[in-house]
Formats: structure tokens, sequence, C-alpha cells
């Protein structure tokens, strides 16, 4: 089983994407579980949503305190929220920045993997969301596709299909962008 | 078919595939998604229901009730705050002899004001009458909505049930449902049709004064229905099984065979349980699971048969009953009242408290080195 842990800020959609990123794998014949932790419902606050991908049927209910995988949407949340706690070793960490990931240290994590994209420039540029608050949830998870080889990027742009009924090609295209713009 | 649905849209799709003629309820995070799904499902014609907007929850009951009784299949669906709002009506519709169906995602009562799970609100309604069972997973959820209209429906039950859902960790959560196609539903679940309803052609009064010489029998009824449901559930849930490739039963037992110490739960925690128990089974704690489905009836015999190989047995319960202690952990203690079984009562995830493997495996811990307690509190902090 692949735990996936997805930090971001009310508004930018890491609840929908942790569901797309299930959508996308089931589509590839596994088991899939994704659920936020409710916080505060408002823009600006940190959110976490949970992914689970297993081969086998998934039982368990918790939330994910060891990951493989962290996806973080805005990186201001670094410094705030003790975001690589639990990350198991050599496990990957996807940030939506403009950085490159050297720029990025995690002393709490053992041997991490670091990827960045710009993430909110790419999604800007398919005019999702604003230029203050960029809804970048289905442009990180062409990234998280390229870093991880979870899921297939084709995957990831049938499960946008199926769960975003507005802006669907948009956000489809922005997944493609990110997952071509990433270099692993 | 497959689909990754969260648990509330597996509780509207079931009542949907359930083809009920009516549905009225009122929203309340975090049912809300149930009765937006459905109100879309009807507006969009693909279930050829009626739709009562209604100004509160018991409102709500009471439109399923006045429809249920002209032998119409009813649904509903609420949560903690608007369940108790509902309570007397729920007493209503089970004395009344209305195999209505309610959904209740479990949340607790405030204050302090909490959307988040807690079986405190579905506990409170005990002593109504209803069946009463517990979800695992989306699955369980989806089956059983369609099973609970064939046992509620059943002659020898015409009782409602409250099936129950954790808030978020399955109402919120998606999971991967299969909903089988239409063909194999109708043939499971035929059109309900009751031998006593409304009929302007046939007018008949509900409901009328009941003197001391009739009450009683009529509560005895209730408790023989009861009884018999677990029969009913069995057999609907060996021919779900037949039909479907799934079967249920009150109880399901994970690793007890064997099993030095055992844990019973209901609801998610039953699920993550089972994923520490094969961790700790690999590191040589003898340990299983019994989760509960049905609180009422309760299966005794069942419970009884499961926990026999036990030396230890410990109770999880995600609500308190105050003064006592776990409601779940009462009626296990009731059921083994003639062995010596030691018994530990964990309370655990109230309002909506994340229960980790960690957190089983330290109950665990405390049934093989503590002595038994009746009310251990699992994780509370600050409390001097």
């Amino acid at each position: 089983m692949v735990e996936i842990r997805f930090h971001g800020r009310g508004g930018q959609g890491a609840v929908k994407g942790s569901d797309i990123l299930a959508v996308a794998a089931f589509h590839e014949g596994k088991e899939v579980q994704a659920f936020p932790f409710f916080g505060v419902e408002r823009r600006g606050a940190p959110v976490t949503a949970f992914t689970r991908i297993s081969n086998e049927e998934i039982r368990i209910h918790c939330y994910i305190y060891d990951p493989d995988v962290l996806v973080i949407l805005d990186p201001t949340l670094i410094c705030a929220v003790p975001l690589s706690d639990g990350l198991k070793e050599n496990g990957k960490i996807i940030i939506n920045s403009m950085k490159e990931p050297s720029e990025f240290s995690f002393p709490d994590a053992k041997n991490p993997h670091v990827y960045t994209a710009d993430c909110s420039s790419i999604a800007m540029k398919f005019g999702l969301g604003t230029q203050e608050s960029p809804i970048i949830n289905t442009t990180i998870l062409g990234a998280v596709a390229k870093a991880t080889g979870l899921v297939k990027i084709e995957s990831v742009v049938k499960a946008i299909r199926e769960r975003i009924p507005t802006r669907t090609e948009p956000n489809a295209q922005a997944a493609i962008e990110a997952f071509e713009q990433l270099h692993v | 078919m497959k689909k990754v649905l969260t648990g509330n849209f597996a509780a509207a799709y079931g009542a949907t595939a359930a083809k009920v003629n009516v549905i009225s309820a009122y929203p309340i995070t975090p049912q809300t998604t149930i009765v937006e799904i459905l109100s879309e499902i009807v507006a969009d014609g693909e279930l050829n229901a009626e739709f009562v907007k209604v100004e509160s929850e018991h409102s709500a009951l009471a439109c399923c009730i006045g429809a249920q009784a002209t032998g119409a299949r009813t649904f509903t669906a609420t949560s903690s705050q608007g369940l108790a709002l509902m309570h007397e009506l729920i007493h209503w519709a089970a004395r009344a002899r209305l195999p209505i169906i309610m959904v209740n995602v479990n949340r607790a009562m405030a204050p302090g004001w909490s959307i988040w799970a807690d079986a405190t609100d579905s506990i409170s309604q005990r002593d109504t009458g209803w069946i009463q069972m517990y979800c695992e997973n989306n699955q369980e959820v989806f089956d059983t909505v369609l099973m609970s209209y064939k046992i509620s429906e059943s002659e020898s039950v015409m009782l409602p049930a409250l099936i129950n859902l954790d808030a978020f960790f399955l109402s919120h959560t998606s999971q991967v449902v299969d909903l089988y196609n239409e063909a194999r539903i109708d043939q499971f679940l035929s059109k309900y049709d009751p031998k006593i309803k409304l009929d302007v052609d046939d007018p008949h009064a509900f409901g009328a004064l009941t003197s001391p010489e009739h009450y009683y029998e009529f509560s005895y009824k209730m408790h023989e229905a009861q009884i018999n449901a677990i029969r009913v559930i069995k057999e609907v849930g060996q021919e779900f099984g037949k039909i479907f490739g799934r079967t249920y039963d009150l109880t399901e037992s994970y690793r007890c065979d064997d099993a030095e110490l055992i844990l019973v739960s209901y609801g998610t925690i039953a699920g993550t349980a089972k994923e520490a128990v094969d961790q700790m089974r690999n590191s040589g704690i003898v340990v299983g699971v019994l989760k509960i489905r049905y609180f009422r009836p309760f299966p005794t015999e069942d419970v009884i048969k499961a926990l026999h190989p036990a030396k230890k047995v410990g109770v999880i319960d995600r609500a308190v009953s105050y003064g006592q202690s776990g409601p779940f952990f009462n009626e296990i203690r009731s059921t083994l009242y003639h062995e010596s079984t030691p018994l530990y009562g964990f309370i655990a995830g109230l309002g909506g408290r994340d229960v980790s493997t960690h957190d089983i495996e330290n109950m665990v811990d405390i049934m093989q080195n503590d002595p038994a307690q009746d009310l251990i509190w699992i994780g509370v902090k600050n409390v001097d």
C-alpha cells in the first residue's frame, strides 16, 4: 500500500486532488481510498487530505502518519506545519514552487527525494483560479504522476475528465504540462 | 459497475437502486451530500420518486411515516442534532410498524459544536424499536441500504432500520464501490406491497387510543419482531451473497478462531482494527477482531460463540454511556455474564478523534499487561 498526504490551503483544491489521484489509480485496477481532514472550512486555512493506493482491499480508516509521498500545494506551509513528520525513508516530496529542489531542506526526513514544479504559473497559464489564488490541484497531479510513477498521466487526465465538470480540458492540459516540465 | 464513491454517495445510490417512492430529508453536515445527490437524481428523472422538501428533520420523518403508511417505500437521512430532533417520531415509526430506512451519519452531539464522528447520536435511539446497524466501508453502506429494505419489509419484521456510517471516515471518504447491475438488484428486491396500508377505497384508522388491555401486547410484538429480524438478517445476508458475491451476517469474525485476545468494535474502527491485528499477528500476538454490525437486534448467541476462544476481550466504543461505560461494552458484558472472561472497556475516537493502528496496539498492550477494567479512556489529555 502506498500512502500519500496532501498539504494545501483552503481554496487550492487539495481535497479534490486527493480524490482525483484515487480515481486515476482506480482506472489502473487498484483499490483506493481518499479522504480529507475536515478542519475549518475557509479559504487560506491549512488543509490536509489523504490518498491510499493498494493492490488489496483497504481496511484501515485512520489518518496517514507515515506517508510514502508528500504533496505540498503551498510551500509557505513548510514553516507553519511539521509537514515531513513521519515521512518514510527515501520518501518523495512534491512541492508547488518555482525554486529548485535543493533550496528546500527537511531535517526531519531521512533521505527525502524532493521535486519542484511551478504549478501556480502553469495553472495561471490555463486560467485556473486567480493570480492571487491559483487552483493547482489538477496541475500538481501531473507532477505527482511523473515524480512517483504511481499512475500514468493518461489515467490522471481520465480522472480529471470524470471529476471536474467545468473547465475540464484546461485542467487536463495543465496536468500534462506539469508532467512534461518535471525533470526526474 | 464499479465506481469510486464517498459513503454519502453510496447511501444515495443504495436508495436509488432500491427504487424508493418517497424521499424526505433535511440537510445537515456531514449528511448534506446524500440529500443533494438524491434531489439531483429525482430532478433528472433517473428515479421516479417524490422528493419532499421540509423545514426540519422532525417533518422529514413525519413525511416518511405518512408516505410509508400508504404503502410507499421511503428513505430519509440525517445526522446528530437532526436525529435528536426526530426523536418523538423515531418511536412513532417503529410502533406504527413502518419499515422506513434511514441513514444516519454518526456525528457528535453539541456542545462543543462538532461535525465529527461519534456514535452517541444513534446510541441515544437504542430503545425506540428500530433495527440499528453500523457500516465499516462504503460497499457495506450500499449493500446494507439494499438489504435493509428486504429485511425491514419482511412480514415477520416490519420495523424501520437505522443505518449508521462514521462522519468523514466514511461520509466523505472515496472508496471503490460495486453498484452491480439493475436487473440483478430487481431480482433481489421486489416491490414493496404491505398487507395493511392506508387506502381511500378501504378506509382504516391507525394509531388510535390503546388501552392497558392492548398496549402491552403491541410492545411484546415489537420485541418478537426484533428477534425475528435476527433470522431474517441472516437469510437476506446469505441470499445477497448468492446473487452479488458478498455475504453478510449480524457479526463478522476476523481471525478469531484461535485468538487469545479479541477486540470487539463497530464502524470504521473495526476496519482499522483488522489492519492492526494483521500487524500484531506478524509480531506473534494472537489477536482477532469481532465486528458487530447489528446493535439492535443484538446478536447475543453469535457474540457468545465468537468470543468463546478468547482468554481476554476488549471492546472499543466511539460513544459513552455517561455514568456507566461504553454502550457496546455494556452489551458485551451482559452477553458474557455467564463467562469469566476478563473484559476491557476502551473509549476512543470521541468527537472525531482519530483512532490509529498505534492506538489499537496500545489497547492490546493494556490487555496483555493490566488487570481488566470497565472503562479505559484511550488518549485522554489535559483533564486534571
